[in-house]
C-alpha cells in the first residue's frame, strides 16, 4: 500500500516538471506567432514610411492634393492617383451593392434549397479568380465591348442629359475609369454578397415568420425585417468590398488607361495608387527621389485601406461575436 | 417602425383600394423577385464569361511545349517551364514558413486569448492584414529584403506570399478551434494531460479538415498573387531555381506576355491564364468539399 503510494509520488515532479516545460514552450511560441503579426503590421507601416519620407520631406503636405507627376524635373504629387482610388472605388461599390444585394436575397430567400450550394459557390468562386485574369479578361474581352456596344449607348442616351451628361461624354476608348470601376465591381460582389447572405441568414427564424404570418410579401420581409435587422452589418461588408476595391492592383493596371490627369467624364483614362505603384516602380532607380514617392503612395493607401478596413470589422462586431 | 408605416398593414375598408393594394404588393414582390433573379443571372454571367474566355484562349495555346520549354524571345516557340517551376518553388516554401506561423497564432487566439486584450488586438491586426491590399505586402518586403540585401530574389518573393497567407491560416485555424466544445477540453485536462498535449493531440486532430481547408485556401490566394511579386523575385526569363536571385513566376509571366505587342507571347499568357485559374479553382472546390465532409 504504501509501496504503491511512493512510486507514483516519486515519478510524478518529474514527469510535472516535463509538462511544464512543454507548456512553457509551446505558450511561448504561440505567444511569440501573436506577437510577430503585431510586428509584420508594426513594420509595414513604419518601413512604407520611412521609405516615403523623403518625397513628404520634398514636397510637404502638398504630397497630397498636388496633381503633379513630372519624372523628369522630379516634381510629384499624389492628387490624382488619390482621386482615381477613390473614384473607382466608390463607382464600383455603387455598381456592386445592388447587384450583391439582388444575390443575397435570392440565396437566402428565394432559391430553392437544392440551388442554394452551387450557386452561393460558383459566387464564390468569383472571388477566388486571381486578380491577373481579370485585368486580362477585361482588357481582351470588356474593354472592346464597352468601346463598341456601352459607351457609345451611354454617351447617346445619359451623355445628352443636363447636369450629369458630362460624365458621360468624350471618346469611347473601352479602357478608362468606369472600365476599370467595373471590373473593380464584378471582383468585390462575392465579397459583399457573401457577407450579406451570412448576415441575412442570422435572422431569426421567428421574426420573418411573423411577419410571413402577418402576410407579408417575400420582399416586405426582406425589407421591413431583415434589412432593418442587419443594417449594421451590411454596411460592415460594404465597407469590406470598399476596403478591397482601393488596394487592387493588376486588374485596374490593366483597363484604366494609366494617365497622370484628372478628367470630368467617366470615360477618360486615370490612375490609382496600385496602378501607378505597379507601373511606374520598374523605371525607378534605388534610392531615387521617385521610388520614395511612390512608397509615399504605398504609404498613403496603407492609411486610406486601414481605415476603411478597421470601419468594416468595427460595423461587423456583432456578427463576429455571435 | 417602419412596419407602422407600412400602407399594407394599416386595414382597409374599401375592397376596390384593398385589391388595389394588394395588387401593388404582389407586382413589388415579383418585381424584386425578378430583379434578385436577375442579379444573380448577372453574377454567374461574369463567372461563365471568364471560364469560357479562359477556355477557347487557353486551350488554343495550349500544348506540350508551353510544360517543356522556357520563356523564349518573341517568334521562337517557348514556354512557361521556368515560369511554372518557379511558381510551385515560391508557393510551396511560402506554404511551408506561413502555415506553421499562422496555425500558431490561431492556436494562441483560440486557447490562450479569448477575450484578452492582447488576443483581441492581435485579431483585429490579423483580420487587417487579411484584406489589406497585396501590393503594399510586396512594397514592405522590398524594404526590408530587397534594398538592404542588394538584389530582387526568390527568398523575397517566398517572405511576401509567406505574409499573405498567414492570416488566411490564422483565420480558419482559430475558427475550427472555436468550434470544439469545451467539454472535450475539460475532459482531456481532467485525465491530467498537459495543456499543449490537449491542444496538439486533441484539438489540433479534431480540427484538422477545417484547417487543411484554409492551407488549400491559402495556397489558391497566393498562386495568383502577382503584386507583390513585382518588387520581390521580380521575375526571370531563364531557368532558375536558385532563389537567391531574380525569379520567375507564373503570374509574372502572364502580365508582361499580356501587355507585350507579340501574339505569340500574348498566346502563351493566355495558356498560363487558364493553367493559373484551373489551379485555383480546383484548389477552391478540394477545400469546399473537404469541409463539408469534415465534423
Amino acid at each position: 500500500m504504501s509501496q504503491a503510494a511512493s512510486l507514483p509520488a516519486a515519478s510524478r515532479p518529474r514527469t510535472a516538471r516535463r509538462s511544464n516545460l512543454g507548456d512553457t514552450l509551446f505558450a511561448g511560441a504561440c505567444h511569440a506567432a501573436g506577437g510577430l503579426v503585431l510586428l509584420l503590421l508594426g513594420g509595414i507601416i513604419v518601413e512604407l514610411f520611412l521609405g516615403g519620407l523623403p518625397a513628404f520631406r520634398a514636397f510637404g503636405l502638398p504630397f497630397l492634393w498636388s496633381t503633379e507627376w513630372d519624372p523628369v524635373t522630379e516634381v510629384f504629387g499624389a492628387g490624382v492617383s488619390v482621386y482615381g482610388t477613390v473614384v473607382t472605388a466608390v463607382l464600383a461599390i455603387l455598381l456592386a451593392v445592388p447587384v450583391a444585394f439582388g444575390v443575397a436575397f435570392f440565396l437566402t430567400e428565394l432559391a430553392p434549397p437544392w440551388m442554394r450550394r452551387p450557386v452561393g459557390t460558383a459566387v464564390e468562386l468569383l472571388a477566388a479568380v486571381p486578380s491577373i485574369i481579370y485585368g486580362m479578361w477585361g482588357f481582351f474581352v470588356i474593354a472592346p465591348i464597352m468601346a463598341q456596344y456601352v459607351q457609345p449607348a451611354l454617351i447617346d442616351s445619359i451623355g445628352e442629359l443636363p447636369l450629369i451628361g458630362f460624365l458621360f461624354q468624350g471618346p469611347p476608348f473601352g479602357t478608362g475609369i468606369l472600365t476599370a470601376a467595373l471590373i473593380l465591381a464584378i471582383m468585390i460582389l462575392p465579397f459583399i454578397a457573401a457577407t450579406m447572405r451570412d448576415v441575412f441568414e442570422q435572422v431569426p427564424a421567428v421574426f420573418k415568420e411573423s411577419a410571413y404570418g402577418l402576410g407579408c410579401t417575400t420582399w416586405e420581409v426582406m425589407k421591413g425585417v431583415v434589412l432593418p435587422y442587419t443594417r449594421i452589418s451590411v454596411a460592415g461588408g460594404i465597407m469590406l468590398g470598399l476596403g478591397r476595391a482601393l488596394g487592387e492592383t493588376m486588374a485596374v493596371t490593366f483597363v484604366i488607361g494609366n494617365a497622370n490627369r484628372i478628367t470630368t467624364t467617366l470615360f477618360g483614362p486615370g490612375n490609382t495608387i496600385a496602378s501607378v505603384v505597379a507601373l511606374e516602380f520598374g523605371e525607378s532607380e534605388m534610392g531615387s527621389l521617385k521610388l520614395s514617392a511612390l512608397l509615399a503612395l504605398g504609404f498613403i493607401l496603407f492609411v486610406l485601406s486601414f481605415v476603411v478596413l478597421a470601419c468594416s470589422r468595427w460595423l461587423l462586431r456583432s456578427r463576429l461575436k455571435a | 417602425m417602419s412596419m407602422t408605416a407600412n400602407p399594407a398593414l394599416t386595414p382597409v375598408k374599401d375592397r376596390a383600394a384593398a385589391a388595389r393594394l394588394g395588387r401593388r404588393r404582389k407586382r413589388a414582390d415579383a418585381l424584386a423577385r425578378g430583379l434578385s433573379l436577375a442579379a444573380t443571372g448577372i453574377g454567374l454571367v461574369f463567372l461563365a464569361s471568364i471560364l469560357a474566355t479562359l477556355f477557347v484562349k487557353g486551350f488554343g495555346a495550349l500544348n506540350l511545349s508551353v510544360f517543356t520549354e522556357v520563356t523564349r524571345p518573341p517568334g521562337s516557340n517557348g514556354g512557361l517551364l521556368n515560369a511554372i517551376t518557379g511558381s510551385l518553388l515560391q508557393v510551396a516554401l511560402a506554404t511551408v514558413i506561413g502555415t506553421p506561423i499562422g496555425m500558431l497564432v490561431g492556436t494562441f487566439l483560440a486557447e490562450y486569448a479569448r477575450g484578452s486584450a492582447f488576443g483581441n488586438v492581435v485579431r483585429f491586426v490579423s483580420d487587417i492584414l487579411l484584406s489589406a491590399p497585396s501590393i503594399l505586402i510586396g512594397l514592405f518586403v522590398y524594404q526590408l529584403l530587397v534594398l538592404p540585401f542588394g538584389g530582387f530574389s526568390g527568398w523575397a518573393g517566398v517572405a511576401a506570399l509567406s505574409i499573405i497567407i498567414i492570416p488566411i491560416v490564422v483565420r480558419t485555424t482559430e475558427d475550427m478551434l472555436s468550434l470544439i466544445p469545451n467539454t472535450l477540453r475539460e475532459a482531456v485536462i481532467g485525465l491530467g494531460a498537459p495543456k499543449w498535449k490537449m491542444i496538439v493531440l486533441v484539438c489540433w486532430k479534431s480540427a484538422v479538415s477545417g484547417i487543411i481547408t484554409g492551407v488549400l485556401l491559402g495556397i489558391a490566394r497566393i498562386a495568383g498573387e502577382t503584386a507583390p511579386l513585382l518588387f520581390t523575385s521580380l521575375g526571370n526569363n531563364a531557368w532558375s531555381t536558385d532563389l537567391s536571385g531574380p525569379m520567375p513566376s507564373l503570374p509574372i509571366t502572364i502580365y508582361s506576355y499580356a501587355g507585350s505587342p507579340f501574339q505569340d507571347w500574348i498566346e502563351l499568357a493566355w495558356a498560363g491564364a487558364l493553367l493559373i485559374t484551373l489551379a485555383v479553382l480546383l484548389l477552391n472546390i478540394l477545400a469546399r468539399s473537404l469541409l463539408r465532409r469534415g465534423p
